[in-house]
C-alpha cells in the first residue's frame, strides 16, 4: 500500500493530465483513503477553474444585458429578453449537450474567412474541448441568470436617488457611475453571491454530460464517481466530494461576504443589508 | 450403486425443479450492435445475447426477465442486487474476475481494432487522439500505451467523434466497428493491425451465486457440444467468426 | 404504427418519418415525456411538505428539532445536487432492505457485505424478486421521487421559514393580546399570511425543479435525455430505421419542450401572483389598484 504522502505527490496534480501525475488511475483492490481524498481535490482545481472565468466574463456580460433589457429601446430590450429567456429557461444540462453537438459540427480544418488577399483561417479543433466548449456554455447560462439579477436590482434602485442625481446635474454617464452601478451592485449582491454558489455547483455537471474527459482528466465528481464504481462503495467517495463542496461554499460566502461590507460601508449599521445565504438558482 | 444413482437423479431434478421456479434478471446494455441493442420496430432488447441468454435459460430450466442498464453501472448494480446477471459484451479480465464471477465465454477472444477517416496516418496509434468507451478494456488499453484517450459513455458517440474529427481515431471491438465500416462508403478505414484483448466475452455474475453459475456454464457447455451455439455466432457475426472446436 | 409500417426499407421522404417517428423506441421516448411531468407533479407537493416541516423544525424552540432542521436545509445546499441524486438512490435502497433484513430475518448469521456483493434474505429484498416489472419500475421512479422531494424540499424549507418571519410582527403581537397560544396564532395568523411572501421564492423553485429533472436519467429512469441520446445517435443497418448522427435535433426538441414548459409556468404564476396580491398592502397589490384607476 502507498503511503499518503506517495499518493499525494503523485496525485494532486492529475487532473492537469498525464505530465502531472502518475499516468494510471489507482484501480481496483489497490484504492486507498489518501488516494481518494487527493485524486479528488486535484478535480477541484477544473471546478474552480470552470467557476472563477464563467463568474467573470458573465458579470461583464451581464451588466450590458441588464442595461439592454431595462432599456426603452425595443432593438435592445428584445434580443435581451430573449436571451435571458432562452439560457434561464432550458436546463444547463440540456445546454451543454445541445452545444456540444452544434460546435462539434463546425469544419474540422478551421474556418476559412476569405480576406481579399489571403484567406484567414481560425483553428476550430480548440472549441469542443471541455476547458473551452463547457466554459463557453457555463458563461452563457451564469450571464442571464446574472443579468435577470441585475435587471430586477436596477428596477429596485430608489426613485429618489436617481431624482436627486437629476437635481444635481449629473451627466448621463457620472449618474451611472456614481449612482446607478454602486446601488444597483449593492441591492443585487446578497443575490449574485447565490448565482456564484450555484455557479460552483454547475461545474459538476461539465464532465457528466457532452463533454468527453481526455487522458482522464476531470473534475472532483469525475473522480469520486470511479472511484464509486471501482470500489464498488458510494459511501466514500461522495462524502468526501460534498465535503470539499461545502468547504468552497463557505469561501465563496466569505469572499462575497467581504465585498458585501465593501458596497454597503456607507450606510448606517441598522440599513446595511446582510449577506443572507438564501439560494433561489440551481441549474 | 442403483440406489446412490436414484438419489442423485432425484436430488438433480429437485434442484432444477426448484430453479423453474426461479426468476433471473439478466442486464444489458443495449446499445452495442450486433451483441445486444433495442430493436426500433419492438421497442424489445435485441441481439446475439438475448438469442443466447433466452436458448441458455431454456435449457437451464429458469425464467428469465432482462433489464436494460447503462453501461458505467452495470457491475456495481450487480453487486448491489438490481439483477442476476450481465451479458452485455463484457470480456473477462483478471481485474472484473476480482469484482464479480464468469461463466466459461461464449464468444471466443476477439481483436479489437482501430478505425479511422480515410487517409490518417499510421503514427496516431502511438502519438494521436484516440477515443474508446468508458470502462472497457480497450479504454484501459489506450491509457497505458502512449496515445491520449478520449473517453464518451456510450459507443455510438466514440464513432461519433471519429466522422466530426474530434479525436484521430477509435478503438473498440472489431465486431461492433465492422458495420460502421462496411456502410460507410470507403470514408471510414481500420488502421494497423487487430489486437486481440481479454479473455472473451461471458456471463457476469456475483461471485456469492455459485449454483446459477454453474447452471449457465452447464448450459453454455451443452450449447457448444451440440453446435448450436456456433450456429448462433455465425448468424449474428457473420461467416468470418472464430467458432468453438 | 401503421399498415405501412411493415417494411421500412421501401419507404422514403415523409412516409419513412412517419413511419420512423411512430416506431415503438419513439413512443418510449414521447412516454418518457409523460414520465417527466408525472415526476414534476409528485415532486412538488412533496417537497412543499418536507420543506414545511422542515421550517417548522428550524424554527421550533425545542432545540434538537431546530439542529435537526436547519441541518437538513443547510447540508443539502452546500453540496451540489447531482452529488445528492447519484448516493441517495443507492443509500436508501439499501437502507430499506437492510431495515427489512434485521426485522424479517433476525436469524441470519451471515454477513450482509460479503465482500463486494450486498446481500439480503429474498424476504428483505425490495421489490421481491418475483415482482412484475412494473413493480420495479414504480420503486425505481419512487426512489427517484425521493430523491427530488430531499433536496427540493431543503429549499423549500428555507424560503417558507423566510415567509414564516416576513408576516409583521405586529399581526403576532395582536394575535397573543387577543389571548391566542403560540400554535394558534401561528395556525390562524401565520400560516393563512405567509403565501403572499412564500410565492416569489416557490415560484423561483418550481422553475428549477423543472430544469433538474435532465438528471433523472443519473437516477437509472429512462427519461428524455436518456432517449434523445439514445435515438439520436448513428444506427446502421442492423435496425429496422437506419439513419446517421442525429443527435442535435433530438436534442433541440429537448431544449424547446423545456423551453415551452418553462413558458407556461411563468405565465401561471404571474396570474397567480396578480390573484394572490389583490388587495393586499405590498408593492404589487399598489401597482394593480395604480393600474386600474
Amino acid at each position: 500500500m502507498r503511503t499518503c504522502a506517495e499518493s499525494f505527490d503523485s496525485l494532486i496534480l492529475r487532473s492537469l493530465g498525464r505530465d502531472f501525475g502518475q499516468v494510471q488511475l489507482p484501480r481496483g483492490l489497490d484504492i486507498t483513503l489518501c488516494d481518494q481524498v487527493f485524486l479528488i481535490a486535484s478535480g477541484l482545481i477544473w471546478n474552480v477553474y470552470f467557476a472563477t472565468l464563467a463568474l467573470l466574463a458573465g458579470f461583464l456580460v451581464a451588466v450590458g444585458l441588464a442595461l439592454a433589457k431595462g432599456s426603452a429601446r425595443p432593438a435592445l430590450r428584445k434580443p435581451a429578453e430573449a436571451y435571458i429567456f432562452i439560457f434561464r429557461g432550458s436546463p444547463l444540462f440540456v445546454q451543454f449537450f445541445f452545444v456540444y453537438e452544434a460546435l462539434v459540427l463546425l469544419p474540422r480544418e478551421g474556418l476559412v474567412i476569405p480576406l481579399g488577399l489571403i484567406d484567414l483561417t481560425l483553428d476550430t479543433q480548440w472549441t469542443t474541448r471541455a476547458w473551452a466548449g463547457a466554459l463557453f456554455v457555463l458563461f452563457l447560462n451564469t450571464s442571464a441568470y446574472s443579468a435577470e439579477i441585475f435587471h430586477g436590482a436596477l428596477k429596485a434602485i430608489p426613485k429618489g436617488d436617481i431624482e436627486a442625481a437629476d437635481a444635481y446635474g449629473l451627466s448621463g454617464a457620472q449618474k451611472f457611475r456614481r449612482i446607478t452601478w454602486p446601488t444597483m451592485l449593492r441591492l443585487a449582491w446578497p443575490s449574485y453571491t447565490n448565482e456564484a454558489i450555484f455557479l460552483l455547483h454547475a461545474t459538476t455537471l461539465v464532465f457528466f454530460s457532452a463533454f468527453p474527459t481526455r487522458q482522464q482528466m476531470g473534475d472532483a465528481l469525475y473522480y469520486a464517481r470511479y472511484f464509486a464504481d471501482q470500489t464498488f462503495n458510494p459511501f466514500i467517495a461522495y462524502p468526501i466530494v460534498a465535503a470539499y463542496f461545502v468547504l468552497l461554499t463557505l469561501v465563496v460566502i466569505g469572499l462575497f461576504g467581504l465585498i458585501n461590507r465593501r458596497l454597503n460601508r456607507h450606510l448606517p449599521r441598522a440599513a446595511r443589508a446582510r449577506l443572507r445565504f438564501r439560494p433561489q438558482y440551481i441549474r | 450403486m442403483k440406489k446412490l444413482l436414484l438419489s442423485a437423479a432425484a436430488l438433480a431434478l429437485m434442484a432444477s425443479g426448484a430453479m423453474a421456479q426461479q426468476v433471473v434478471r439478466i442486464a444489458s446494455e443495449g446499445a452495442y450492435p450486433p451483441y445486444n441493442f433495442i430493436n426500433d420496430a419492438t421497442g424489445e432488447l435485441d441481439g446475439f445475447e438475448r438469442a443466447l441468454g433466452d436458448e441458455l435459460c431454456r435449457r437451464a430450466n429458469l425464467t428469465c426477465e432482462w433489464v436494460i442498464n447503462d453501461w458505467d453501472s452495470i457491475i456495481p448494480n450487480l453487486v448491489a442486487g438490481n439483477y442476476d446477471a450481465i451479458m452485455a459484451g463484457m470480456s473477462i479480465t483478471e481485474a472484473r474476475a476480482e469484482i464479480i464471477s464468469f461463466t466459461q465465454n461464449y464468444i471466443l477472444p476477439e481483436n479489437s481494432a482501430y478505425m479511422a477517416l480515410e487517409g490518417t496516418a499510421m503514427d496516431v496509434i502511438t502519438s494521436g487522439v484516440i477515443s474508446a468507451q468508458s470502462n472497457t478494456i480497450q479504454a484501459g488499453y489506450i491509457a497505458d500505451s502512449t496515445a491520449t484517450l478520449v473517453e464518451f459513455a456510450t459507443p455510438d458517440e466514440t464513432i461519433a467523434a471519429v466522422r466530426n474529427g474530434e479525436v484521430d481515431a477509435v478503438f473498440a471491438d472489431q465486431s461492433y466497428l465492422e458495420p460502421f465500416q462496411a456502410e460507410s462508403g470507403g470514408q471510414l478505414v481500420f488502421l494497423g493491425d487487430p489486437i486481440p484483448l481479454g479473455g472473451g466475452v461471458g456471463m457476469g455474475l456475483r461471485q456469492s451465486d455459485v449454483a446459477l453459475r454453474e447452471a449457465f456454464d452447464a448450459a453454455i457447455a451443452s450449447m457448444k457440444a451440440d453446435g448450436s451455439l456456433n450456429a448462433l455466432l455465425t448468424e449474428w457475426f457473420g461467416e468470418d467468426q472464430p467458432l468453438y472446436e | 404504427m401503421f399498415a405501412f409500417c411493415t417494411d421500412p426499407s421501401t419507404l422514403s421522404g415523409w412516409w419513412w418519418f412517419a413511419c420512423y417517428l411512430t416506431s415503438a423506441t419513439h413512443l418510449d421516448f414521447y412516454w418518457s415525456f409523460g414520465v417527466v411531468l408525472l415526476l414534476l407533479a409528485l415532486a412538488a407537493p412533496l417537497s412543499l411538505a418536507l420543506g414545511m416541516g422542515g421550517a417548522l423544525a428550524a424554527r421550533s424552540r425545542f432545540w434538537p428539532l431546530a439542529l435537526v432542521g436547519r441541518g437538513y436545509v443547510n447540508a443539502v445546499r452546500g453540496v451540489p445536487d447531482v452529488i445528492f441524486f447519484l448516493f441517495v438512490p443507492i443509500a436508501l435502497d439499501q437502507l430499506i432492505e437492510v431495515t427489512f433484513h434485521y426485522t424479517m430475518c433476525p436469524d441470519w448469521t451471515a454477513e450482509i457485505w460479503q465482500g463486494n456483493d450486498f446481500r439480503v434474505c429474498d424476504e428483505a429484498k425490495t421489490p421481491a424478486p418475483g415482482a412484475p416489472v412494473w413493480v420495479r419500475q414504480t420503486y425505481g421512479f419512487v426512489l427517484a421521487l425521493i430523491a427530488f422531494a430531499l433536496v427540493f424540499g431543503a429549499f423549500v424549507a428555507n424560503t417558507l421559514r423566510g415567509a414564516m418571519e416576513a408576516v409583521p410582527a405586529a399581526q403576532i403581537e395582536t394575535a397573543e393580546s387577543f389571548g391566542m397560544t403560540r400554535a394558534q396564532a401561528f395556525r390562524r395568523i401565520v400560516l393563512p399570511q405567509m403565501w403572499i411572501y412564500a410565492l416569489p421564492g416557490l415560484s423561483n423553485l418550481w422553475m428549477i425543479l423543472t430544469k433538474a429533472t435532465p438528471l433523472l436519467f443519473l437516477l437509472g429512469i429512462q427519461d428524455i435525455v436518456y432517449w434523445a441520446r439514445e435515438l439520436g445517435g448513428q444506427k446502421t443497418e442492423l435496425y429496422t430505421y437506419p439513419h446517421p448522427d442525429w443527435r442535435l435535433w433530438y436534442f433541440l426538441v429537448v431544449l424547446c419542450f423545456y423551453l415551452l414548459l418553462t413558458w407556461v409556468s411563468q405565465r401561471f404564476f404571474d396570474r397567480l401572483m396578480e390573484r394572490v396580491n389583490l388587495g393586499q398592502a405590498t408593492a404589487g397589490g399598489e401597482a394593480q389598484r395604480r393600474a386600474a384607476g
